[in-house]
């Protein structure tokens, strides 16, 4: 009896963070891809009086124009994970090209690598993502995800880099080397597998910090523009009337960070069920 | 008739720091030879350069008479077919994320050796004493004996005529260590082996000759027995004074 009572929530861990992080993610999704085929109303055009509380009609109530605000938390998830996939699909081949160039590379080129990593680290992600975009004449997505992406990099080459070296002086490597496979070779079948679960749950986080980072763009007004607006915007809008009407405020927030969660979640779920050495034994 | 000879080589890892000074040595075909030496005295770095993993930075190595040249890539093709090594560590020689068929048919693979390659993987794991169905499992479900089979059976999977060990037994217990040796011992029948080891008695069983390295410096070689017998250098004569009489009757009983 004793044995099961300990043991049993063990067990079931696993499945459970992976079901969760499967199901907040896959909401996200679900709105995000119907927001592209399918809105409950015109997110530009007035659909019931201002300010409205919840309904059925209106599920999170309408803002100060009197647009609804469910059919705008829609295009914020789709807007946020384009962003978030944007940016960590940019971030991931830029930062992992450069770690393992880097941890390959002579001693001084390596060492050079490392400082310029370093200082790029020390910028805040926000205010690289802001530089860049006020650079660019019209404030659009692609700008955003672009600067945030090459943010992120920055801190994925750092991590590489050092994962990478930590595999490269394992016997095991240097037994590839006798076995005859070409340093390509190494790096795709030993490097990447041994470092990529410590890199997918980093890549969550930067996920989470990249649809962040977008909302703040968006709430200091270095967002897209309506009708593709994201979640900053709703809550920049929300802001003048958060104590007459909360939820304006309340549902961006909540929705930012149920997705952060829950893609970390489901990267630290995918890789227990992935990652062999994490299988029960 | 030689497998392999070193010339007067020299070797650093830095040019402040010479690791291993005007080496000569000579390794004749189907021989076993063990290479014994202090911690830190080079026995790896002189393994490296056999490899072809490092260069020397002056003097010569040849494998079956031909010169071991690192920038030469049609050489070392076929070189990579005849040497295989076993290292120190079960835990960091085999890649944790791979299956153990994954990792024993690495050398088929990469030396695209022709054949059944799941045939030929079996037959390795048979001839280390594991069960054909461990090649579906991953490295952490073995014991660390069970672990230094497996990088045997990846050395000799391609069936090299050379093979190196490096304190292949160093790390595990001695029943586990006893049997890891027979099973070397089956092996020197039919290879050449250069068995690096801190312990005389796993020597004394297994090599038929025998070289000193002190500091980077081959300081005696010769017949094992000859050398256990009458060690002419004072390093040798320090080191076989240190080990107890008993574990060299024991491993070769
Ligand atoms: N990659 C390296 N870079 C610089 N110095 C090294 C490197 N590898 C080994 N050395 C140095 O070379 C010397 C010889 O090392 P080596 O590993 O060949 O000794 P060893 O005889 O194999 O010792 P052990 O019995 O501990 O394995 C040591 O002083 C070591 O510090
Ligand atoms: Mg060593």
């Amino acid at each position: 009896m004793t044995t099961e009572i300990i043991t049993a929530p063990q067990r079931q861990r696993r499945p459970l963070i992976l079901w969760a992080g499967l199901i907040l993610v896959g909401l996200h999704v679900f709105a995000g891809l119907l927001s592209l085929i399918w809105l409950p109303y015109d997110p530009t055009a007035m659909a019931g009086g201002r300010l409205e509380g919840p309904s059925l009609l209106h599920w999170v109530g309408t803002d100060r124009l009197g647009r609804d605000l469910f059919t705008q938390m829609m295009i914020g998830s789709r807007i946020a994970l384009t962003v978030g996939l944007g940016a960590v699909a940019i971030g991931a081949v830029i930062g992992v090209t450069l770690g393992i160039l880097s941890a390959f590379a002579t001693r001084w080129l390596d060492d050079a690598l490392a400082a310029t990593l370093d200082i790029l680290i020390a910028f805040p992600t926000l205010l690289i993502a802001m530089l860049v975009v006020a650079a660019s004449d019209t404030a659009n997505l692609w700008s955003a995800i672009i600067a945030l992406g090459i943010a992120l990099s920055a801190i994925v080459a750092r991590l590489t880099r050092i994962l990478a070296k930590r595999v490269l002086v394992m016997d095991y490597i240097t037994a590839a080397r006798t076995s005859g496979s070409s340093w390509p070779k190494i790096v795709a079948i030993h490097i990447l597998p041994n470092i990529w679960p410590t890199l997918a749950v980093n890549f969550a986080l930067q996920f989470g910090l990249a649809v962040i980072a977008e909302a703040s763009l968006s709430y200091l007004g270095l967002g897209a523009p309506p009708p593709n607006a994201s979640w900053g915007r709703i809550l920049q809008e929300a802001q003048g009337t958060v104590y007459t009407a909360p939820l304006g405020a309340i549902a961006p927030g909540i929705a930012l960070v149920s997705l952060a969660i829950g893609v970390n979640l489901l990267a630290d779920g995918l890789r227990d069920f992935i990652d062999p050495t994490r299988r029960a034994r | 008739m030689t497998l392999i000879q070193v010339k007067n080589v020299d070797f650093g890892y830095s040019a402040t720091r010479q690791i291993l000074s005007d080496i000569n040595l000579e390794i004749a075909p189907g021989d076993t030879v063990g290479l014994v030496g202090e911690s830190g005295s080079g026995k790896t770095t002189l393994l490296r350069l056999l490899l072809g993993l490092a260069r020397p930075d002056s003097g010569s190595i040849t494998f079956d008479g031909q010169n071991l040249d690192t920038g030469n890539r049609a050489f070392m093709r076929q070189f990579r077919r005849q040497a295989q090594i076993v290292f120190q560590d079960p835990y960091s020689s085999l890649d944790p994320r791979q299956t153990i068929f994954s990792i024993i048919a690495e050398p088929l693979r990469s030396l695209k050796i022709d054949g059944d390659h799941r045939q030929m993987v079996a037959e390795a794991l048979e001839a280390v004493g594991l069960d054909r169905d461990a090649a579906t499992r991953y490295p952490h479900q073995f014991s660390g004996g069970q672990r230094q089979r497996i990088a045997i059976a990846r050395a000799i999977v391609a069936r090299p005529p050379f093979l190196l060990a490096d304190e292949a037994v160093s790390a595990l217990d001695l029943t586990t260590r006893t049997r890891i040796v027979d099973l070397l011992a089956r092996l020197s029948a039919e290879m050449t082996l250069l068995f690096v080891s801190h312990d005389i008695g796993v020597v004394a069983a297994l090599c038929r000759r025998i070289v000193i390295l002190e500091k980077g410096r081959i300081v005696e070689q010769g017949e094992t027995a000859k050398i256990l017998k009458n060690p002419q250098h004072p390093y040798t004569q320090r080191l076989l004074a240190s080990v107890p009489r008993l574990s060299v009757n024991e491993i070769s009983s």
